[in-house]
């Protein structure tokens, strides 16, 4: 790889398809600043009237959980079924519930 | 292999057995991530070169709605390549050394891009049968096993129906034109016809490493596959066109259910890989110098970026 970095930051773009729903994550891009970063996503991701709203932000600024805590994280809540509605078994009688 | 690795590795094929997706950061073989970076950034760089036999008429359309319609479509072909290029990304090669790698000669684009486009109908036979034989092969990459290819992949899915389309209207228009008009479209389809089969790749026999894309789940349907399902999905719309497809061996086998079509002329198709074709020096010249004319608009915004974030940071300072 090249040890100069010449290409511009790299961006995550997330984009609200429309008003009511959540942003969400679409792909991502380079752009030297936020602005740019915003005008390059309306062209990349929202050629088609994807989207209503944009969200751009520098890749290096999120922090992910790793694959490998995948298990710490997320087990426990396997054996937690008593969450759901359907855990509960009621009389028929029972309507509207 | 350490137990930690061979745990990894377990995971990994089970994963790919069961058609779950794998993901950026999960762990994957070495050769896996290769075979990735190497196969999406040649899609990538495809998609990128792909603009510039089509840029080619943009300023000779023959209508401003053609032009719109064709400037649009080279714009889609941009976006292909970009989602592309940052799906490469995620598996940690950088957007500088793939560009590197394209302008050196070093990576690959699809060869059907070094034929020329010589009149407005060629316009027409790309659309209809280079977008064509794209989308057969694109499709069946939407369930791919890598998670950012696949989802690149539906994007661009989505947007090439429409590419195929116009240019089938253009062969359309063009076919039931004058007889002029008519013989271009004819000539237009005898040129890329052939090119276009052998977008599929070569015959399975000589096709090394489909095997192990097919076991990862990267590839789904063989090279052969693909083609004959191209050709057989071609030959009726050529007939609709009223244009004669240029194969003498072309008949419909009843038995197998397919067409019978003539042998590829592989040496060709080699040969333009090498570097022999008639635009792949025009092609590459083309890019590197896009590449070096716009160094300074990058350079120049990267300095308009420091700027402002300087300021920014300056007048935060004050108003603490
Ligand atoms: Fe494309
Ligand atoms: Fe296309």
């Amino acid at each position: 790889m090249s040890s100069t970095q010449h290409e511009w930051p790299l961006w995550e773009i997330f984009v609200r398809s429309r008003q009511g729903l959540g942003h969400k994550h679409v792909g991502s891009l380079h752009a030297a600043d936020a602005e740019m970063a915003i005008q390059n996503a309306r062209d990349v991701y929202t050629r088609r009237q994807e989207g209503v709203s944009i969200w751009v932000v520098p890749a290096d600024a999120i922090t992910a959980s790793s694959p490998d805590e995948k298990d710490v994280l997320f087990d426990p809540a396997n054996d937690k079924v008593y969450r759901h509605p359907t855990f509960y078994q009621l009389p028929d009688e029972v309507n509207n519930m | 292999m350490s137990p930690v690795e061979m745990n990894l590795e377990a995971r990994f094929e089970a994963y790919v057995a069961e058609d779950k997706k794998i993901e950026p950061k999960d762990w994957m073989p070495d050769a896996y991530r290769k075979t990735l970076i190497r196969q999406i950034s040649q899609h990538a760089h495809s998609e990128i070169v792909g603009m510039l036999p089509e840029g080619n008429w943009i300023t000779r359309a023959p209508s401003l709605k053609r032009k719109a319609i064709l400037l649009a479509k080279v714009q889609d072909e941009a976006g292909h390549g970009l989602y592309l290029y940052s799906a490469a990304e995620t598996l940690g090669v950088t957007r500088d050394q793939m560009l590197d790698d394209l302008h050196t000669g070093k990576a690959k684009y699809s060869s059907i891009f070094n034929y020329p486009t010589i009149s407005w109908a060629d316009i027409g036979a790309v659309g209809w049968l280079v977008d064509g034989a794209a989308i057969m092969n694109q499709v069946p990459l939407c369930k791919c096993s890598y998670g950012p290819y696949a989802r690149a992949m539906v994007r661009v899915c989505k947007e090439e129906s429409f590419h195929q389309r116009q240019g089938f209207q253009i062969m359309l228009t063009m076919a039931q034109g004058t007889p002029e008009q008519k013989a271009l479209a004819q000539d237009a389809f005898n040129r890329w016809w052939w090119p276009s089969l052998m977008m599929f790749g070569p015959s399975d026999a000589d096709s090394p490493h489909s095997g192990q894309s097919m076991k990862w789940n990267i590839k789904r349907f063989s090279n052969d596959e693909l083609r004959q399902r191209f050709v057989d999905m071609t030959v009726p719309q050529a007939e609709l066109l009223g244009l004669t497809v240029p194969d003498p061996d072309l008949k419909w086998n009843e038995d197998r259910g397919h067409y019978d079509f003539g042998a590829i002329d592989w040496d060709e198709f080699f040969n333009v890989i090498k570097g022999n074709g008639p635009c792949n020096k025009e092609r590459l010249a083309a890019r590197v110098s896009a590449h070096e004319r716009g160094a300074w608009v990058r350079e120049a915004a990267k300095a308009h970026a420091a700027k402002q974030a300087e300021r920014r940071a300056k007048s935060s300072t004050h108003a603490a």
